[in-house]
C-alpha cells in the first residue's frame, strides 16, 4: 500500500512538474531553435505550425512534420495523438495547424542526430481542410491562343517547303 | 586572325538550337500525364503552355534556320552552352505559373540548379507544391544529368558526325559505344532500369515508414530522380530529413554512389566484368578521396561534440559527405546546422569532398576522379623520377577501362580543368564575401554550385541579392558544361565583335 502511495506520488510530482514547464514554455519559431539549437537542447518547448505530408506511424508512435512558415520540424508523438490530426497540408489541402509541447532534441540520440521534438501534448489550433483550385480561365485562353500561334507557323512552314 | 562568324555558322546553330528544344518540349508530356492522372488541371495547363512556347520557338528557330550542313566543333558547343541556357527558360516558365517562386530569376535559378544536377533551391512554400510542378522539378535533373543535348540525340537525331561534337560538348568526353547516338540510348536504358529498380525500393520503404501508397511511390521516383542525377531536390522542404529513416538513407546513399560512377563502368559491369570496379582508377580514386575527407569530417565533428555517439556522428557526417561527394546535395540537418554545429575543420573536409565530385562520364559535377587519379600519378612519376636514377625510365600507367599509359597531355588536360575549377570555386567566394557572408560559408556555398552539388549552409535564399543568384546560375551553367563550351561561346560573341570579315 505505502510502496503504491509513493509510486502515485512520484507520478503526481513528475506530472506537475511537466505540466509547471510546459506552461511556463513559450511558443518558439523554428528558426529560433535551429539557430539557438544548443540552448534548446532537452527543454520543453511549445512549438506551433500546420501538419504538412504524410503522418507516418512508427509502431505506437508517429513522425509528422509541423511547417510553421519558415522550415518544418519533425515531431514524435505517441499514436493516439497523432490520431487527432484529420488534414495535412499538400496542393490539395491546407493541413490542421497544432501546436505540440515536447522536448526539443538539438541531436536526438533515439532518432539517429536527427533535429527533433518528442511530443508530449498536442492541441489542435485550427482544423485544416480541402483546398479548391478554380480552373484558371486566363491560363485556358492563353493555351487556345498559343495553339492558334503554332497552327499559322505550322501553316507557314508547309508554305516554306513548297 | 580572328574571323567574323558567316551567316551560315548562325544559321547551323539556330537549326540544331531549335532540333534540342523540340526534345524540351516532348520532355513535357510527362508533368501532363502526370496532371491529368491526379486531376490537377491547372497545372497541366502550366505545362501545355510551356509545351506550346518551346514548339514555337523549335519552329521559328527550326524554319529560319533551316540547313542540310553538319556542325562544325566549334558549332557544336554553342549549340551545347546556348541549349542549357534556352532550357533554363523553357523550363522555368510552367514553375513560373505555379505562383510557388517570387520572380522569374527565382525559379531560372532552381530550374538551372535543376538541369544542371545542383540542387540548391528557392521555391517557396514547397510542401504545398502539386505533384505536377514536383515531378518536373525532378525531371528536369534527370534530364539534366543524362544530358539535354542527350535527349535531342537520342530522338531526334538519326547520325551525323555533329553529334559526338554536341555530346563532347557537354561535359562528356568518353564514349561507352562506337556510335554516340547508341551511347546515349544506353545511358538511358541503364537510367530507366535504375529507376524502375530504385522506385521500387523506395516506394516500398516509404510504404513500410508509414507513407501513403501513392505520396510512397511519388516520392520514390522522384528521390531516385534527384539521387541516381546527383541532384538533390526532394518534394518536402526538410529533403531527406522529412523521411526519418535510416534505411531510406541506406538506399539513397546506394543510389547517390551509383549515380557517381562512370556509365562506361555501368556498362562493363553490365557485361559481368565485375572486377572492373576494383581495378579502374576512377573508383580507387572515389574510395580513397571518401576515406580521407571523411577522416576529416569526423575528427572536426567529434571536436565540435555535437553528436554524442560516435554512431549518430557517423550516420550524420557520412551521410552528408557522401552526398556532397557525389554531388547530390541531399540533407538530413538543416542548412543552418552547418554553421552552428559543424565546425571549421567539418566544413573544409566537406568543401573538398564537394570540389572533387564523382567520376567522368556520370552524372556528376566538379573536378573528378579520373582527373585526380592522373594528377596523383604524375606527381608520383615526377617524384619517381627525381629519387630514382638519372638514367631510370619512368612509365606511369593507369587502368581506366583499358591500361592507359600516362604523357604530359593528359596530365596537362587534368591539371587545367581542376585549375580552372578552383578558380570558379574562388570567384564566387569573392562575389559572397563581397556581399558580407564569411569567407568558409561563401566558399561552401560557391563551391556548391560550381561543382552542382546543392548542399547549402543558409546563403542560398529567396532573401539573397539577386548579384549573387545570378553568379550561382552561372557557375552551376559553367561547372555543369565543364568550360570548354562556355569558352567557346565567349569566344564566339568575341569574334562577332571584333573579328575580320
Amino acid at each position: 500500500m505505502k510502496k503504491h502511495f509513493i509510486k502515485l506520488a512520484i507520478s503526481c510530482g513528475l506530472f506537475l512538474f511537466t505540466a509547471v514547464q510546459i506552461a511556463a514554455a513559450a511558443t518558439v519559431s523554428s528558426s529560433e531553435l535551429i539557430a539557438n539549437a544548443s540552448q534548446y537542447n532537452g527543454q520543453i518547448v511549445l512549438y506551433s505550425g500546420e501538419v504538412v505530408g504524410d503522418v507516418m506511424a512508427r509502431g505506437d508512435h508517429a513522425w509528422i512534420n509541423l511547417y510553421d512558415g519558415k522550415n518544418a520540424i519533425g515531431v514524435w508523438v505517441s499514436l493516439a495523438l497523432a490520431n487527432n490530426i484529420r488534414h495535412t497540408g499538400s496542393y490539395r489541402s491546407s493541413g490542421d495547424k497544432i501546436e505540440i509541447a515536447g522536448i526539443f532534441n538539438r541531436a536526438c540520440v533515439e532518432h539517429g542526430g536527427d533535429l527533433d521534438i518528442h511530443g508530449q501534448g498536442l492541441r489542435i489550433i485550427s482544423e485544416g481542410r480541402q483546398l479548391s483550385h478554380l480552373f484558371d480561365i486566363n491560363k485556358r485562353n492563353s493555351v487556345v491562343i498559343l495553339l492558334g500561334v503554332i497552327f499559322i507557323l505550322w501553316i507557314l512552314t508547309l508554305f516554306l517547303r513548297r | 586572325m580572328i574571323l567574323k562568324p558567316r551567316l551560315e555558322d548562325i544559321k547551323i546553330i539556330g537549326f540544331y538550337l531549335g532540333k534540342i528544344v523540340f526534345g524540351l518540349a516532348l520532355t513535357m508530356a510527362v508533368p501532363i500525364i502526370c496532371g491529368l492522372a491526379f486531376k490537377e488541371f491547372n497545372p497541366t495547363l502550366d505545362f501545355i503552355i510551356g509545351i506550346e512556347i518551346s514548339l514555337i520557338l523549335g519552329l521559328v528557330l527550326t524554319n529560319l534556320c533551316r540547313t542540310d550542313k553538319d556542325l562544325n566543333w566549334m558549332q557544336g558547343m554553342i549549340v551545347v552552352s546556348l541549349s542549357w541556357l534556352v532550357a533554363m527558360v523553357l523550363g522555368a516558365i510552367p514553375l513560373y505559373l505555379s505562383g510557388h517562386w517570387k520572380s522569374f530569376l527565382d525559379v531560372c535559378f532552381d530550374a538551372m540548379s535543376g538541369f544542371a544536377t545542383t540542387g540548391l533551391a528557392l521555391v517557396v512554400d514547397l510542401d504545398h507544391l502539386s505533384y505536377t510542378h514536383n515531378l518536373w522539378r525532378h525531371l528536369i535533373m534527370f534530364i539534366g544529368g543524362q544530358g539535354i543535348v542527350i535527349i535531342a540525340l537520342s530522338f531526334f537525331v538519326k547520325g551525323f558526325s555533329g553529334a559526338f561534337r554536341m555530346y563532347v560538348g557537354e561535359g562528356r568526353d568518353e564514349r561507352i559505344l562506337p556510335n554516340v547516338i547508341h551511347t546515349s540510348r544506353f545511358i538511358w536504358l541503364v537510367s530507366i532500369v535504375y529507376l524502375f529498380l530504385g522506385t521500387l525500393a523506395l516506394g516500398v520503404t516509404g510504404i513500410l515508414e508509414g507513407m501513403r501508397p501513392v505520396n510512397a511511390f511519388f516520392h520514390g521516383a522522384c528521390i531516385f530522380m534527384a539521387a541516381f542525377d546527383t541532384g538533390g531536390f526532394a518534394p518536402q522542404s526538410q529533403n531527406i530529413l522529412y523521411y526519418h529513416s535510416f534505411t531510406y538513407e541506406i538506399i539513397t546513399v546506394v543510389i547517390m554512389v551509383l549515380g557517381a560512377l562512370n556509365f562506361k563502368l555501368h556498362y562493363h559491369l553490365w557485361q559481368g566484368n565485375r572486377k572492373e570496379i576494383f581495378k579502374n582508377i576512377e573508383t580507387v580514386t572515389l574510395f580513397f578521396s571518401i576515406l580521407v575527407t571523411f577522416a576529416i569530417v569526423a575528427v572536426g565533428l567529434s571536436e565540435s561534440g555535437v553528436y554524442s555517439k560516435a554512431f549518430l556522428l557517423f550516420r550524420k557526417g557520412f551521410y552528408q559527405l557522401i552526398s556532397g561527394h557525389t554531388g547530390t546535395g541531399f540533407q538530413t540537418i538543416y542548412a543552418a546546422q552547418f554553421g552552428q554545429d559543424w565546425n571549421n575543420l567539418a566544413l573544409v573536409g566537406l568543401i573538398c569532398a564537394m570540389a572533387l565530385g564523382g567520376a567522368v562520364c556520370s552524372t556528376t559535377g566538379a573536378i573528378k576522379m579520373l582527373r585526380l587519379g592522373i594528377i596523383f600519378k604524375a606527381f608520383k612519376e615526377d617524384l619517381k623520377r627525381i629519387i630514382m636514377p638519372e638514367r631510370t625510365v619512368v612509365i606511369e600507367r593507369f587502368h581506366h577501362i583499358k591500361e592507359t599509359f600516362l604523357n604530359d597531355k593528359l596530365a596537362r588536360a587534368a591539371l587545367m580543368i581542376t585549375l580552372a575549377y578552383i578558380i570558379l570555386y574562388l570567384l564566387g567566394a569573392l562575389v559572397g564575401m563581397f556581399y558580407g557572408y564569411p569567407f568558409l560559408d561563401a566558399l561552401f556555398e560557391s563551391t556548391s554550385a560550381a561543382a552542382n552539388v546543392g548542399l547549402s549552409c543558409g546563403i542560398t535564399s529567396v532573401d539573397m541579392p539577386a548579384a549573387l543568384k545570378v553568379t550561382y546560375i552561372t557557375q552551376m551553367w559553367i561547372g555543369r558544361l565543364e568550360f570548354m563550351s562556355v569558352f567557346t561561346i565567349i569566344g564566339f560573341l568575341f569574334a562577332c565583335i571584333k573579328g575580320k570579315k
